[in-house]
């Protein structure tokens, strides 16, 4: 317990908060990585994952694929990455190795979002001559948002956390504070900066939770579809004018 | 090759305490069994393999417990009588048990050490052989520059000094090189990729243990440290206090015969031959004359 206290006392000291390594610069390197290593996971992730729940084709693949890549051990790949592509360009090393964490989680939300759809839904719009196109973008991604949301946000969750071992290999960020502080015996600085991408990543997935509820189409409010005539023609909506 | 030693922390405090779990459930404190620990840093575990194999042929049975993490998760271990030899570092010890300590020359270090220790804990006689902090730079830098020593360092513009994050706030660090050498620098965290920046010149000097093969391997340039800027850090055998006598006799001769040399070539045939701890050990013990 005093060891917390002590470390809210870091915590909240002002010389935290200026200079070099202060604690919103570290927060500022961290989250470049994790904004950076999320995007680029969801520029790959998305149209496989579409892809595949829109035609149905590779789903075997996809599922050995995703089981695989969470399977792979971050700190050695960023070790091994920064190794293969030499010390000059460990930022890249780095940002892969993120990347590699935050696609499988992305693939899954995309893929299963679409997956889940109802065959009557997308039948009813091919029925309508919707070109296959058409059903993906105005039907089948619309409706997968909830699911795909919740994959984004287990994919930030991951990256934000795993973008602590970065400092290994000189790259800042908040597991910079943390590194430096276990050798050093700073046990207020490392379990304070241990709050700080706790909170960071609470925040994140609040704001992720927040977005979710306003991007999700009025239908799928809850990820369930509502039989929208029952509601128009049922009694008790009816207004009474006698 | 990367060296393991500064990745344990996060890592290696969980795994140290699940080993340590397991260590004390086994220990059964009988008199013919030593129980031998080592970091998890592939030349400690290397020396505590040859302690464990010297133990043996003197007819104990020993019990293994390599790769406890860090000093955190071991020296409890060693001081509640679960663990009783382990290979350690003079200075590095002192520095644990003493942070405020000034002793840099190696008998110094050691005569301190021994009073700092806590009850019912000993160190053996030490070793010639260090495993230490050192500052590095490249033959091309050194012969361009001339440098010999830390001294010839100063007045030189736009030096960055790169090594493990703690380094920045360790007392040799940029401060320390300041405050005793007049050498300005600044300072980049590189971890564990501080031989491999050195090499692409994004830092110039580098802070990487005295018995680390790519020292040779890289031709790199140690420089002298006259002013004794570094805590010397020999190697020497932990041990219960209670056992210190027995366990003398067979582990001084050993020490006494480890040198500096020798204990590079031991983690050469580590990081570059890939043999594992125990042949190595055994051919080292065979090659001593043990």
């Amino acid at each position: 317990m005093t060891l917390f206290w002590e470390a809210l006392v870091w915590l909240f000291s002002p010389e935290q908060y200026v200079g070099e390594g202060s604690i919103p610069q570290r927060i500022g390197e961290h989250m470049v990585y994790t904004s950076l290593a999320v995007a680029l996971a969801a520029l790959v992730a998305l149209p496989i994952g579409y892809f595949i729940g829109h035609t149905g084709r590779g789903q075997v693949w996809l599922v050995g694929a995703t089981g695989a890549a969470r399977a792979l051990p971050s700190f050695g790949l960023i070790l091994l990455l920064v190794l293969v592509l030499g010390v000059g360009q460990r930022e890249i090393a780095a940002v892969i190795a993120l990347v590699l964490l935050g696609i499988p989680p992305l693939l899954a939300g995309a893929y299963s979002g679409v997956h889940q759809i109802s065959r009557d839904v997308v039948d009813a719009a091919r029925a309508q001559g919707m070109t296959e196109w058409q059903i993906l973008l105005r039907v089948e991604v619309p409706l997968s948002l909830p699911l795909l949301l919740g994959g984004l946000r287990a994919a930030v969750l991951q990256v934000v956390a795993t973008a602590t071992l970065i400092a290994y290999v000189g790259l800042g960020g908040l597991g910079y504070e943390i590194i430096q502080g276990i050798p050093l015996r700073r046990f207020d600085q490392t379990i304070g900066t241990a709050i700080v991408i706790a909170l960071v990543a609470l925040a994140l997935d609040a704001a992720l939770a927040l977005a979710t509820r306003f991007a999700t189409p009025e239908g799928v409010r809850g990820g369930r579809l509502k039989d929208v005539r029952a509601r128009d023609t049922s009694p008790g909506t009816a207004p009474v004018t006698h | 090759m990367i060296s393991l030693r500064k990745t344990t922390g996060l890592v290696g405090l969980t795994l140290a305490s699940a080993l340590v779990l397991t260590g004390c459930a086994a220990d059964g404190g009988d008199s013919d069994t030593v129980v031998v620990g080592s970091q998890a840093y592939y030349s400690n575990e290397i020396i505590a393999e040859i302690y464990s194999q010297a133990l043996e042929s003197a007819g104990y049975t020993v019990e293994r417990q390599f790769q406890i993490g860090q000093r955190d998760a071991y020296l409890p271990e060693l001081e509640s009588g679960a663990v009783d030899v382990f290979p350690e570092y003079t200075g590095n010890l002192l520095q644990f048990y003493s942070p405020d300590t000034t002793a840099t020359q190696a008998d110094e270090v050691y005569a301190e050490l021994a009073g700092a220790l806590p009850e019912g804990l000993s160190v053996l006689a030490a070793s010639p052989a260090t495993d230490q902090d050192s500052y590095n730079v490249t033959a091309e830098f050194a012969a361009a520059n001339g440098l010999v020593s830390l001294a010839d360092l100063a007045g030189l513009d736009g030096l960055v000094l790169g090594g493990p994050l703690e380094l920045e706030e360790r007392p040799y660090g940029p401060a320390g090189l300041l405050e005793t050498y007049g050498v300005t620098v600044g300072f980049s965290g590189t971890g564990d990729v501080t031989v491999d920046a050195l090499l692409a010149g994004e830092i110039t000097v580098a802070n990487i243990y005295s018995a680390d093969p790519r020292i040779a391997e890289f031709g790199l340039v140690t420089l002298q440290d006259p002013e004794g800027l570094f805590r010397a850090s020999n190697v020497v055998p932990l041990v219960s206090s209670d056992r210190a006598e027995e366990l003398a006799a067979i582990l001084d001769p050993i020490s006494a015969a480890l040198t500096p040399k020798g204990l590079v070539a031991l983690n050469l045939k580590s990081t570059k031959d890939q043999l594992s701890a125990a042949v190595i050990a055994t051919q080292w013990l065979a090659d001593n004359g043990f």
